[in-house]
């Protein structure tokens, strides 16, 4: 007889499954740190994928968060007494603080993480990662350690890039379109300026990186049921990274500011 | 020599092997047949430990291989390689790097004996202008080549087959049931071969181990399963319906 509680009952079960199953991972791939100078190729490979080629669409989505918290700081200070440098000053804070690490990080767990499900999820549907263990090869050490390594540099890096494109575009918005100088504009990212900040804004993004290659990777090792499964995978880690990503940044905030 | 002791496999509620055992003799050609989803493939990556059993042993040389760690698995390993069903190569490598990394992984071999060992395996295979192509540039019967190639350049002792020709036309089918004889005589590996076709069984095996819904219902000589009065072994051997 059908029961109305099966169906929540079946899904929290699963998701405690989920939890497990990556706990595992996470213990198997720690495990497998000690074997990585094998691998130091891959992760270099990997450090290009995630970190370089990341850059482009790093550059034009923190380009225009910077310019639109300009425009829009000004329209708040329309009608304000509120000295004009002050937009300089919010721009910064807000790129360096939430911005940057926050849109790099949503932006990744499309690009990055979509891309690491879809490919360690094919090579299982397709018996690569069997054919990895015929050959003595762990794929924990070999799949997985390398792309949460490079994650782990390369996301600081995408958002110290970030950082200064995001405030270059609250710049160039100011300039253009608002009757602000650089100078004002510069005064107001200096005088608010709080290093903290930044050292925070990067402890957010290593955590993001971990969050999402982390997760990636744990939903492409255990993708079944061949291009349907690489399809759920993916949309899985987008859709966990993305969750893990908006908590964390509370979680990080409650604790570190 | 590989014994496989009363092992069980259920997935979920599924029972998909139901107290198996049988002995793998070196030199053995053996040919694993049976209708499709009765537990082949899932019997074949037993015995190279890429599935545990639930109950049971698998043992490879004395050593059984769902109870040591993983590190003593992967040693055993070294001793066997598998050709999987749609050849699994490294789709991010080309053909020579995927079988370079099977040799360096597997073998001793020095870097200067390394360009030699790839050279012989793909023309055992007889695929002497491949090296440098990608895994999507060739054929499905040429990654099953290819496939064979990476499993015979690391010289292992066994050789486990999963359906090595099925979707293949009749003259690629033969011609790697041919390879596959060369690779078992001339190399004097031990192979164990999953397959629904029973040319591939005439011409390779010595022997065959049968499975129906879990049990294995025949494990004798080849020559002896066309001789069999089993009504279901007769119907599966003239490819029947019951």
């Amino acid at each position: 007889m059908f029961n109305i509680f099966d169906y929540p009952v079946k899904k929290i079960t699963l998701f405690f499954e989920y939890i497990g199953q990556y706990l595992m991972l996470m213990v198997k791939m720690f495990r497998s740190i000690d074997s990585l100078s094998n691998y130091s190729i891959n992760i270099i490979d990997q450090m290009i994928i995630i970190g370089s080629k990341s850059i482009p669409i790093v550059l034009i989505t923190s380009f225009f968060s910077g310019m639109v918290t300009s425009v829009q700081g000004a329209y708040q200070m329309t009608t304000t007494l509120v000295p004009k440098w002050y937009i300089g000053g919010i721009v910064g804070e807000s790129v360096i603080l939430e911005l940057a690490p926050m849109i790099t990080g949503l932006v990744l767990a499309g690009r990055v993480g979509a891309n690491i499900a879809a490919e360690i999820g094919t090579m299982r549907v397709t018996e690569q990662i069997d054919a990895l263990e015929t050959l003595s090869l762990d794929p924990v050490a070999y799949l997985v350690v390398p792309r949460v390594l490079a994650g782990l540099v390369m996301f600081p890096v995408l958002v110290i890039i970030a950082n200064f494109c995001g405030i270059f575009g609250g710049l160039l918005a100011c300039l253009s379109t608002l009757d602000i100088n650089s100078y004002q504009f510069m005064k107001g990212v200096k005088s608010w300026f709080n290093p903290w900040d930044a050292v925070f804004g990067l402890i957010k993004s290593i955590h993001f990186g971990f969050a999402i290659t982390s997760i990636a990777c744990y939903f492409g090792f255990y993708t079944t049921g061949g291009a349907q499964g690489v399809g759920k995978a993916t949309m899985n880690t987008v859709v966990a990274s993305c969750v893990t990503i908006v908590i964390l940044d509370y979680l990080l905030a409650e604790i570190l500011l | 020599m590989i014994k496989v002791k009363k092992i069980h496999k259920s997935f979920s509620d599924k029972h998909i092997l139901n107290n198996i055992s049988f002995d793998i003799s070196n030199g053995d050609s053996i040919a694993i047949i049976g209708q499709s989803g009765t537990g082949k493939s899932v019997l074949l990556k037993h015995l190279n430990g890429l599935l545990r059993p639930d109950s049971g042993t698998v043992s490879v040389d004395n050593v059984i291989i769902n109870e040591v760690s993983y590190v003593e698995l992967q040693n055993i390993r070294k001793k066997m390689a598998m050709v999987f069903q749609f050849g699994a190569l490294f789709d991010s490598m080309n053909i020579e790097d995927n079988i370079l990394l099977a040799i360096k992984s597997l073998t001793n071999l020095s870097n200067k004996n390394i360009p030699s060992r790839i050279d012989k395996s793909l023309e055992l295979v007889e695929l002497n202008n491949v090296k440098h192509l990608m895994p999507s540039e060739i054929s499905g019967g040429m990654k099953k080549r290819v496939g064979i190639a990476r499993a015979i350049a690391i010289n292992p002792e066994y050789i486990l087959y999963d359906e090595p020709t099925t979707g293949l036309d009749p003259i690629t089918t033969d011609k790697i049931n041919q390879l596959m004889k060369k690779v078992s005589e001339k190399k004097k590996v031990t192979s164990i071969i999953v397959t629904h076709d029973m040319k591939t069984l005439k011409y390779v095996s010595n022997k065959v181990i049968m499975l129906h819904e879990g049990n294995i219902i025949f494990n004798d000589e080849t020559e002896l399963l066309f001789k069999s009065n089993d009504k279901f072994i007769k119907h599966f051997v003239k490819g029947e319906s019951i």
